[in-house]
């Protein structure tokens, strides 16, 4: 199938199989190794991007369904050799070891802040919740997550990750296919 | 002058491996394409014990884009046996261990066929394609059962399921009395067994290869902890010359022990890439890791203490059964001998045996794991501590403080031959007690059991320590590992003043580069920012021992020392020959020599590049500053710590909160705070999810039925508390830099003080052991006394709907 998707601002036409998950298409087809895969049911979150603006795990979503869409990688997340805050965070607080969750952290953590811009400890932890990390205990991670809550004024972020209110709105289908 | 101004070592630095990995620029070897890359899928079997009847691959290369499917019989000739480094005894059974299985298999998962096609979907698709035959062979599962004399067998032609028994005799070995005699005279004799759940390791990146053939060389990429080992075994295994291998550790996502090995993976996609002459990738699916790469842990421990009743403990005896699964692997017998050195911790006991038997079952080989043997040995000394307290009526943290061995008195030999170089393990204690407010929550303990409140609070205490800083070589040798401890590193000092590093050690996550760039710039006074470390790669890193064991820093770290050391020494004869000064009137501060006395200075760099350009140097020393040292520790490092946790149990439900976590670990110095903390909490979190949520559980027909992240039970971030760390720092004795190593020690020190403080809060209600992992349905069963006639186990992590053996949600 013929798909057209924009991805971290470039816009790409492909044929792709009905089958091919979007993680497979960004990383196999678009060299977007960035985003990684951890499991197989959905569980890890380890290949987190976002979808016009919202957290989707990539192995849930079939890369034909972001057809006419927008996605944004970890890759597309700095601007002009210019760190995303939560970026900077997780690299100020030592919230990654091994550093292979870390994308779909950031990804995730980008989308947790965008609904709640100052999240107290529970609150992470629960925005984090279908994130899992095997090297930190996550307790650098909250404090990450809560100190680039700190760094951003709101509205301060990419323009790729504005999200207007119509778009909110039709979050909750993609929700449901991934799996959280 | 690019002196440094305040010390690196003990600097907070800011790792430098984030920059890529934060960005998504990474080097994961799945993320590797070589023009013409083919793609391996395997074929693993579904049943745990089986002979092949047939295979039949007709079908399957007949799919689109299959260049070739290859069963065990087509690579029986070249495949040889997967390599066990560690023969505990003379006379230990050792199974051929094929990568592919050729008539029989022995677990669910083994390898039975592999298919090589263009795309990793048309190999995958392939699959479904191939015709097993089985007939099932009666499966082993139970440890207790395989040991009894008319057990099934799982490799029928060694005639036992039993590998190899070792024992340790402190009375024999001359470091202590006879334990049978301590336990007969005792005052006081307390029995335990525990149950050491199996755990798999669940590294977050999941294994893969890429292999790169060309004539006279064969290039790897693994996600492997041990380049240097893996490329050594692979020449063993295979018989290519070892200098034709190349073997590269590129970016690898985790790996606590789980990446300790040589695969059945690695040896295929080499032997598939060599035969059609092209590139082979291959990558795990994660159910594909949890089924066939080494699980961990898996021991029944039989402990016996017996004491006075004064509170002082005469002896301890362990009797250990330790579940190989259907395969010794790198080191599966020798992770329990671990534990051996590990029982008696912190304890002066006069007399110790420890006896273990390693059994072969027809599951997943178990290896390697985050503390590989030795959490195993705190948690029973730590549990049976907790008992020994209860049947005599003291606080448990004062039957600790009775028993262990002082501050004044290291170094210390304990009843198992090992010579604790340092500790202070009543700093720790007094410091944890303190930050914990272990008085305040004693008395809301009793308060809540004199109301009967359902919500009930226990306290958990583990101290602990461990041997790490694997290892003495000659120790090893001793044990009869077939490798040595030593670790390699070199410096190379470019033109421009600037340094490369390379180290032996094969970091996954553990933040080496900047702590080694720490150590170097504290070293050579050049700053931090001119070192650059390479590592992972057996062309660039010739030597090394990889890292696993705690051992990085406590040996590389301190190989990087004595490698700077002597850059410094040849520096100074270059520095004295151009300032025309006697070696002895020449001082090195901060990258600087200087002339003692005079203002006559020469900065490092200036050497660096007089040796270079060689135009004016001594008589007979080479061109350059370059040096490598080899460092063998002549001790192992002893960290140790004091943790405790607050859990309260609900007792209406069982569900277990824990609500606060203290610990202070003594892990002598640290190059960098930020990393130790990191590494501290990790473990936490590993020994966390041990005592209440992970476990590998097998169905009676040996499936793994915890094959997925819904079943086998990560903790995230709402699983998981706050914790509360701090450090003691008493130096090591054993090395230069004073580091004792910390990768392991939360995961050692907090699964008995989580299991403790369970216990502890419903030891009340008549409960004194509940297995692991405390699911709220075990702990609910303990108070309520169900265990009879209600399933206990298996019983997968905490509610995800796993269904056990006999269909019951546990």
């Amino acid at each position: 199938m013929r798909i057209s998707v924009t991805v971290d601002g470039v816009e790409y036409r492909d044929d792709v199989e009905p089958r091919t998950l979007l993680v497979h298409y960004l990383r196999e087809r678009l060299g977007k190794t960035g985003t990684v895969v951890g499991c197989d049911t959905s569980n890890c979150g380890a290949c987190t991007v976002h979808l016009d603006g919202h957290s989707v795990k990539s192995c849930a979503v079939l890369a034909v369904q972001a057809n006419d869409r927008e996605v944004t990688t970890i890759e597309g997340l700095s601007r002009d050799g210019q760190l995303h805050p939560v970026q900077e965070a997780f690299h100020a607080n030592h919230a990654l070891q091994c550093g292979f969750c870390t994308p779909g952290m950031i990804m995730q953590a980008i989308d947790l802040l965008a609904d709640n811009p100052d999240p107290d400890e529970d609150e992470v932890r629960h925005g984090l919740e279908g994130n899992l990390c095997r090297c930190t205990g996550y307790q650098n991670i909250v404090r990450a997550v809560r100190d680039a809550a700190q760094r951003m004024s709101p509205g301060s972020g990419p323009e790729a990750e504005r999200v207007d209110e119509t778009t909110v709105v039709d979050r909750s289908p993609m929700h449901a296919g991934g799996g959280e | 002058m690019t002196a440094t101004a305040e010390p690196e070592v003990g600097k907070a630095r800011r790792r430098k491996e984030d920059a890529r990995l934060i960005t998504g620029a990474t080097r994961w070897t799945d993320n590797l394409q070589l023009t013409g890359m083919l793609h391996m899928a395997l074929l693993r079997s579904p049943v745990a014990h089986a002979r092949i009847a047939s295979i039949d691959v007709t079908e399957a290369v007949k799919m689109p884009g299959v260049l070739v499917a290859l069963t065990g019989q087509d690579l029986a000739a070249e495949q040889g046996s997967l390599p066990c480094a560690w023969p505990i005894t003379e006379d230990m059974l050792a199974p051929p261990a094929p990568s592919l299985a050729v008539d029989q298999v022995n677990f669910a998962g083994e390898v039975v066929a592999l298919v090589v096609a263009r795309s990793a979907a048309e190999a995958h698709d392939a699959l479904s394609a191939i015709d097993v035959d089985y007939e099932d062979l009666p499966v082993v599962l139970d440890l207790d059962r395989a040991v009894e004399d008319d057990a099934d067998l799982v490799h029928p032609d060694l005639g036992t399921n039993k590998s190899a028994t070792w024992v340790f005799d402190s009375a024999e070995a001359g470091t202590g009395s006879d334990v049978d005699q301590a336990i007969t005279d005792a005052e006081v004799v307390v029995e335990r067994t525990f149950r050491q759940q199996r755990l798999i390791p669940a590294f977050m990146e999941p294994r893969s290869v890429v292999v790169d053939p060309s004539p006279g060389s064969v290039t790897m990429w693994s996600s492997t902890q041990v380049p240097h080992i893996l490329r050594w075994m692979l020449s063993a295994v295979l018989g290519i010359p070892e200098q034709q291998i190349r073997v590269i550790a590129p970016d690898v996502g985790g790996g606590f022990g789980g990446k300790l090995q040589v695969t059945p993976e690695e040896v295929l996609t080499l032997l598939v890439a060599r035969r059609l002459g092209k590139p082979v990738k291959w990558t795990e699916s994660r159910t594909e890791s949890m089924l066939s790469a080494h699980h961990g842990r898996d021991q029944l421990q039989r402990i016996t203490i017996s004491a006075r009743r004064d509170g002082t403990v005469t002896g301890l005896k362990v009797d250990l059964l330790a579940d190989m699964g259907a395969y010794l692997r790198l080191v599966s017998p020798g992770v329990p001998i671990l534990g051996a050195f590990m029982f008696n911790a912190i304890y002066k006991f006069p007399a110790y045996r420890f006896t273990c038997t390693n059994v072969f079952t027809n599951k997943v080989p178990t290896d390697a794991y985050r503390g590989a043997g030795r959490p195993e040995a705190t948690f029973a000394v730590e549990r049976i501590m907790d008992e020994l307290a209860a049947e005599l009526g003291v606080d448990p943290l004062e039957l600790r403080e009775q028993n262990w061995i002082k501050h004044e008195e290291f170094p210390f030999t304990t009843v198992a031959g090992l010579t604790y170089d340092s500790g202070n393990y009543e700093a720790a204690t007094a410091r944890a007690k303190e930050l914990f407010g272990y008085d305040a929550l004693r008395a809301e303990q009793a308060e809540r059991r004199a109301n009967g409140d359902p919500v009930q609070l226990g306290i958990g205490i583990s101290t602990y320590t461990e041997m790490c800083g694997l290892a003495p070589s000659r120790v090893l040798g001793a044990l009869r590992y077939a490798a040595g401890g030593w670790e390699h590193a070199a410096i190379r000092m470019l033109p421009t003043g600037k340094v490369e590093l390379i180290t032996g050690t094969s970091p996954h996550g553990q933040g080496h580069v900047t702590a080694w760039s720490q150590i170097v710039a504290d070293r050579l006074g050049v700053a931090f920012e001119d070192v650059e470390v390479l590592h992972g790669d057996t062309r660039v890193s010739h030597r090394g021992m990889d890292s696993y064991g705690s051992r990085s820093l406590a040996v590389g770290g301190v190989a990087v020392v004595l490698a700077a050391d002597k850059v410094l020494a040849k520096a100074r004869t270059v520095a004295a020959h151009l300032m025309e000064v006697a070696e002895d009137d020449v001082e090195f501060t901060a990258g600087t020599f200087s002339v003692r006395g005079t203002s006559t200075t020469m900065a490092l760099g200036d050497v660096v590049v007089a040796a270079h350009v060689a135009h004016n140097l001594p008589d007979g020393v080479e061109p350059g500053l370059d040096a490598a040292a080899t460092f063998d520790p002549e001790n192992f490092s002893y960290p140790h710590g004091t943790h405790l946790c607050a859990t309260e149990v609900d007792t209406r439900t069982g569900a277990v909160k824990i609500r606060s976590y203290v610990c202070v670990d003594d892990v002598g110095k640290v190059v960098n705070p930020l990393i130790v903390e990191g590494q501290v909490h990790g473990g936490l979190a590993q020994g966390i999810a041990q005592a209440l949520y992970e476990e590998a559980v097998h169905d009676e027909y040996g499936t793994l039925t915890t094959a997925t992240f819904a079943d086998y039970l990560l903790p995230s971030a709402v699983d998981l508390p706050h914790f509360t760390t701090d450090r003691t720092e008493t130096p090591a004795t054993s090395n230069p830099l004073g580091v004792k190593g910390v990768g392991e020690a939360g995961t050692i020190a907090s699964t008995p003080a989580v299991v403790n403080s369970i216990i502890d809060a419903v030891r009340h209600m008549g409960v004194s052991e509940i297995e692991m992992p405390c699911t709220p349905m075990r702990v609910w069963k303990a108070i309520h006394g169900r265990g009879d006639g209600v399933p206990t186990t298996p019983g997968a992590g905490g509610g995800l709907g796993s269904i056990d053996a006999r269909g019951g949600a546990e």
